[in-house]
């Protein structure tokens, strides 16, 4: 039934190869040129190029093919651009760095390759960073997830002191040892594009190589979603919606179907995060309802695991969920 | 003897955890030689981002030979004893040396070369270090048993001499090559020996070693800052973090934008260190300059300037966050943000911060109203203002600070009180207030300290805003403690507060745990009352003051304890104070002396005990008191001699349960009343008594001569005692010395006459409850 999984061979790890999109100029790449370079270059070692997952999350690392995948025995390499939803972020487009919508570029490989740290570098200098002249530090960063239970350790990379990526391996997810470890790489992608061409404001940032702004694609919709986010959306509907999704997740873990089960618990966490926008939910109730999305997701990936722990001990007759 | 280099190379070690992995190596080294016999020398440990190093110095090449002797039955045993021997140690009867008709078992344990221990030593040391976060990762971590580090571990070199000592550890083979600097030289270097390694990696861009990084750190960020007419602000933290995250360490000065200048010097200082970990400067008139020092861990090929633009862009970016949420905080006044106190919960069982606030404000201005806490603390003068039992009301006519005289104090001082009580009040009522504001959402550790700009900002009392700024303090050992009333009575409040409210709901540390920071919370209340010499006895001070304010408490009296609240605060704050004593060096015998007395709540006057008993202990006289008590004591235990002992408090521990308390309540004043208004000192003890009865017999002269030095050194004690003068009182009892002695040379106590018996144990529990009017030597060692 994984079969497909199988096929992504995690053998090409030796030698970095050059990108195959080489800018024709000394130009810095736009944000979209950097987003097809960094394809290009995870493509090149080997990693599936997938596409976003098309729910509001606030995290890369929400996505089913990180969550999900990253549980179970199977080799999994890939890579995406995930945008980012959180609602509090939002500046009504008035802040040069702080977005309500964003994009993080997330590459995930499991088992963790030896060379993770170079494989990464080598990325940086693909979409044209220099290593002679900028200052690369890992700096101490564990991360964790108590909504998805989940930690790891790893670090945030600094370029001149800017935090350009975080870096985690991977120790445990939906509460599971992970077995094995996974990196992941999630990669600022607003940031690393104002870094490289040296833009103030995220807005002045090159789109494309013909003219169009960053903030000519994005701006109206910061104003907009900043405004329905802290003052317009209903909160009771609001309410009710979350309330509908965590039944509607019950029901889908009831029917052993965790993919579903996985995305109604990622509704609800985007629901919960606009009723944190709206000022609704006080301190006490937090605590709460942050409880309620993390049961809902860990029940999905205990679904997960439960559905496949048969196929996964057949074929690898050394690996046991616990 | 021959050299010894290991290199355990990894990905980046977080830079708080690599000293203490550096003495973690050297103890787990020079422990798995031990077990080998070998005993190791000199041992250099140095650490990196990259590498966790160790050189042993002449190290033998070979263990010595040991003979190893385990003697057995005679030869004239039973047979099953022999069998049982040979059973034990695996031996057959021919094995065995026969000697003087005993059976021997002899074995040779031959020298080990050193190398081969070494090939042992190092994979168990790498398997058992203690990192305080550690992971698997790859291909092997299929298996939840696969090894764990801090990174992923890369490469060990292990050179015993120039031989590389063979090991393999997850994958991992052990060699002589190791990496230079991540980017100035990615290439494998081949290390010869321990002797060339330090300088074969500083040839690759690598200083291993972490003082010459400091140093480097340090004394070029001082030279940066010096070039351009600034001081550095100096910060150790800061040099070592820097030193941790860099293997060529390179200070680079850049300027930031001098309007950001407007903004607090300490929100500037703090995000600038904690966040991006650059030092800043003073300019020539001691104000915060417009630079920052931060340190790349590379020799850029244009000098650095690309890395000093990206560092200023980020610290622009972070600047103008902070000088919005100012300008934005600025426009509220905080009487405005503390209304919003009222939709925060403090903790689910006691209510809002509002809630939290009201109690606050209430409680410091009593303490101020009270005299507890005043303008000019009594230091040395007469102790304890607040009588137990006495209604609250009355203590401020009774014993007003500072001394006054009895009829009352004189109107100034009254209004004096009266003013510090209302400053006290809006003090603690604005100074959580800071807490909905958008900086100390943004950098919460800056609370209180913003509070004070912002009450400044609006004209407050220059005493309100340091209240407000200070009230947390003191927060860690080396914290200052503030001293200024207002100051003193918010933060006493704001923590006698947080303590009984939690301890109210019976939410108390235990273990590791102690999430609302209670510990914490006691110390903070004994350095406060120590320093500012707060004399009262504190059982009273939160009975009356925080549990007196019933309309004010959110709390149910189905939620507390009432009475057995305020006696279980006072010894968790004795027994913190306790633990703090014995950290900071104080012989721990000598505190479990006066503290095993129980009973005190006057903290000032428990620790002047300790101070005088340690002054006391290491002189002539201390060596007399001990010596005679410690024979008084010892024919007592001997004897089984059970006397009504004067020590209440003995044996309640300070973590004695509420309920326990509560019946040693009455006896709390017992030993020493807490307030020394009353003859305070000597407990009226039931043996003293019976010693002085006429006895039924004449006697003998050094009995009489003890009887004579008891009836002298005992009232003297006493009175000692009661002016506070401990050293004093433990001198007068000092006298006893050789009337004991020579009690002890010429009477026999244990007399065939049952009187003359009972009377000489009396005798000495005499001598012994006398001293234990001071402190209870029998915890007292040597």
């Amino acid at each position: 039934m994984n079969t497909y999984l199988m096929a992504q061979a995690p053998t090409c790890y030796t030698a970095p190869l050059p990108p195959k999109r080489v800018p024709v100029t000394d130009q810095p790449l736009s944000f979209q040129r950097m987003i097809l370079t960094l394809h290009d270059y995870w493509s090149d070692h080997g990693c599936l190029i997938l596409q976003p997952h098309d729910l509001e999350m606030g995290a890369g690392t929400f996505h089913p093919a990180t969550t999900l995948r990253a549980l179970g025995p199977d080799t999994w390499n890939a890579a995406f651009v995930q945008p980012c939803r959180r609602p509090t972020d939002g500046r009504y487009g008035e802040n040069p760095n702080r977005l309500q919508h964003y994009y993080q570029y997330q590459v995930i490989l499991k088992p963790s390759p030896p060379d993770l740290q170079d494989l990464y570098l080598g990325s940086l200098r693909a979409i044209g960073i220099d290593m002679a002249r900028h200052d690369i530090r890992f700096v101490e960063d564990d991360w964790e997830s108590p909504t998805l239970g989940a930690w790891g350790l790893g670090w945030e990379v600094w370029c001149d002191g800017m935090e350009v990526t975080q870096f985690t391996y991977f120790q445990q997810m939906g509460g599971y040892d992970m077995k094995p470890v996974a990196g992941e790489l999630t990669y600022g992608l607003e940031r690393l594009a104002m870094y490289i061409q040296n833009k103030d404001s995220v807005y002045d940032l090159a789109y494309n190589d013909a003219g169009v702004t960053y903030g000519e694609v994005f701006h109206e919709n910061e104003v907009e979603m900043s405004t329905w986010n802290f003052e317009v959306a209903n909160t009771d509907a609001l309410f009710d919606l979350f309330r509908k999704h965590v039944a509607e997740c019950e029901n889908s873990l009831e029917a052993k179907l965790p993919i579903p089960a996985y995305e109604q618990a990622i509704k609800a966490s985007h629901v919960f995060n606009l009723l944190q926008a709206r000022g609704v939910i006080s301190v006490a109730e937090r605590q709460a309802y942050m409880g309620r999305v993390r049961d809902l997701a860990k029940g999905a990936c205990a679904a997960w695991m439960d559905k496949h722990a048969d196929d996964w001990t057949a074929r690898f007759p050394h690996w046991s969920a616990a | 003897m021959t050299d010894f280099l290991l290199e355990l190379r990894s990905e980046e070690i977080p830079a708080r955890m690599q000293d203490r992995a550096r003495d973690d190596l050297a103890k787990l080294f020079t422990a798995e030689l031990a077990k080998a016999g070998i005993a190791t020398g000199a041992i250099v440990t140095y650490a990196t981002p990259r590498r966790l190093t160790l050189i042993a110095r002449d190290l033998p090449t070979e263990t010595q030979a040991v003979t190893e002797e385990i003697k057995g039955p005679k030869a004239s045993a039973p047979p099953q004893a022999l069998e049982g021997f040979l059973r034990k140690t695996g031996l057959t009867r021919e094995q065995l040396t026969e000697r003087d008709g005993i059976f021997f078992a002899i074995s040779e344990k031959p020298g080990r070369a050193t190398a081969a221990v070494l090939a042992d030593a190092i994979p168990a040391i790498i398997r058992a270090f203690p990192w305080p976060k550690s992971m698997r990762w790859g291909d092997a971590s299929a298996s939840t048993e696969s090894l764990r580090w801090v990174r992923p571990l890369h490469g060990i070199v292990a050179l015993f001499g120039d031989e590389i000592v063979p090991v393999e550890i997850a994958g991992i083979t052990s060699s002589a090559a190791t990496l230079g600097h991540r980017f100035h030289h990615p290439d494998q270097i081949t290390i010869g020996s321990a002797g060339d390694y330090v300088e074969k990696l500083r040839a690759c861009h690598v200083i291993v070693d972490q003082d010459e990084r400091r140093l480097a750190v340090r004394t070029r960020a001082h030279a940066l800052a010096a070039e351009a007419g600034l001081a550095l602000i100096e910060d150790e933290g800061l040099v070592a973090e820097n030193a941790g995250l860099t293997e060529w360490p390179v200070p680079l000065l850049g300027r930031f934008d001098a309007a950001y200048l407007d903004v607090p010097p300490e929100v500037i200082q703090l995000t600038a260190r904690v966040n991006q970990k650059y030092f800043v400067c003073r300019d020539a008139d001691g104000a915060l300059a417009n630079a920052f020092i931060c340190t790349a861990n590379i020799d850029a090929t244009d000098g650095g300037s690309t890395i000093v633009e990206g560092n200023r862009k980020v610290l622009a970016a972070r600047l103008s966050d902070a000088k919005f949420f100012y300008d934005t905080d600025l426009k509220v006044p905080l009487d405005v943000q503390a209304e919003k106190l009222g939709q925060i919960v403090f903790h689910e069982k006691l209510g809002t911060v509002a809630d939290k606030v009201d109690r606050v404000a209430k409680l410091a201005r009593w303490l101020v109203e009270e005299g507890i806490v005043s303008s000019s603390p009594a230091r040395g003068g007469g102790p304890a203002k607040l009588v137990e039992g006495q209604p609250s009301s009355a203590a401020p006519a009774s014993a007003p600070p500072p001394s006054a005289a009895a009829d009352g104090p004189p109107p100034r001082a009254g209004e004096e009180l009266a003013l510090l009580a209302d400053l006290a009040d809006r003090a603690a009522r604005l100074a959580k207030a800071d807490l909905v504001t958008g900086m100390v959402g943004e950098f919460p550790e800056l609370q209180g300290l913003m509070g004070g700009y912002y009450a400044l900002a609006q004209g407050e009392d220059p005493r309100v805003a340091a209240a407000i700024r200070d009230h947390y303090k003191p927060v860690g050992q080396g914290d200052d403690v503030p001293t200024d009333p207002v100051t003193v009575a918010v933060s006493l409040a704001d923590k006698l507060d947080t303590i009984c409210s939690f301890f109210g709901v019976e939410e108390l540390p235990t273990g590791s745990k102690d999430p609302f920071a209670l510990r914490r919370g006691a110390i903070g209340i004994a350095r406060l009352i120590l320093v500012n010499n707060s004399r009262a006895s504190w059982g009273e001070v939160i009975r009356q003051g925080w549990l007196g304010h019933e309309t004010t408490m959110q709390l149910s009296p189905e939620q507390i304890g009432r009475r057995a609240v305020a006696l279980v605060v006072v010894d968790f704050i004795v027994d913190r104070l306790k633990v703090q004593q014995r950290e900071a060096g104080v012989r721990h015998d000598l505190i479990d002396a006066v503290f095993a007395l129980g009973g005190e709540d006057d903290l000032v006057r428990l620790l002047a005990r300790v101070r005088a008993l340690q002054a006391f202990i290491g002189t002539e006289d201390g060596t007399n008191l001990l010596a005679g008590y410690k024979r008084a004591a010892n024919i007592l235990k001997k004897e089984g001699y059970e006397s009504p002992s004067p020590l209440v408090g003995e044996g309640r521990g300070p973590s004695a349960s509420a309920d326990g308390k509560g019946e040693g309540d009455a006896g709390v004043a017992t030993l020493t009343p807490p307030h020394p208004s009353g003859p305070a000192g000597l407990p009226p003890s039931p043996t003293g008594g019976e010693g002085k009865i006429p006895l039924s017999y004449t006697p003998e002269p050094a009995e009489a001569a003890l009887i004579a030095a008891l009836d002298a050194a005992e009232p003297a004690a006493a009175s000692a005692v009661g002016v506070e003068d401990f050293e004093g009182a433990m001198a007068a009892l000092a006298t006893l010395r050789a009337p004991i002695d020579a009690f002890f040379d010429s009477v026999t106590v244990n007399d065939p006459d049952r009187d003359k018996r009972a009377a000489r144990l009396a005798l000495l529990a005499r001598v012994r409850d006398a001293v234990h009017g001071v402190a209870d030597f029998s915890k007292i060692e040597g």
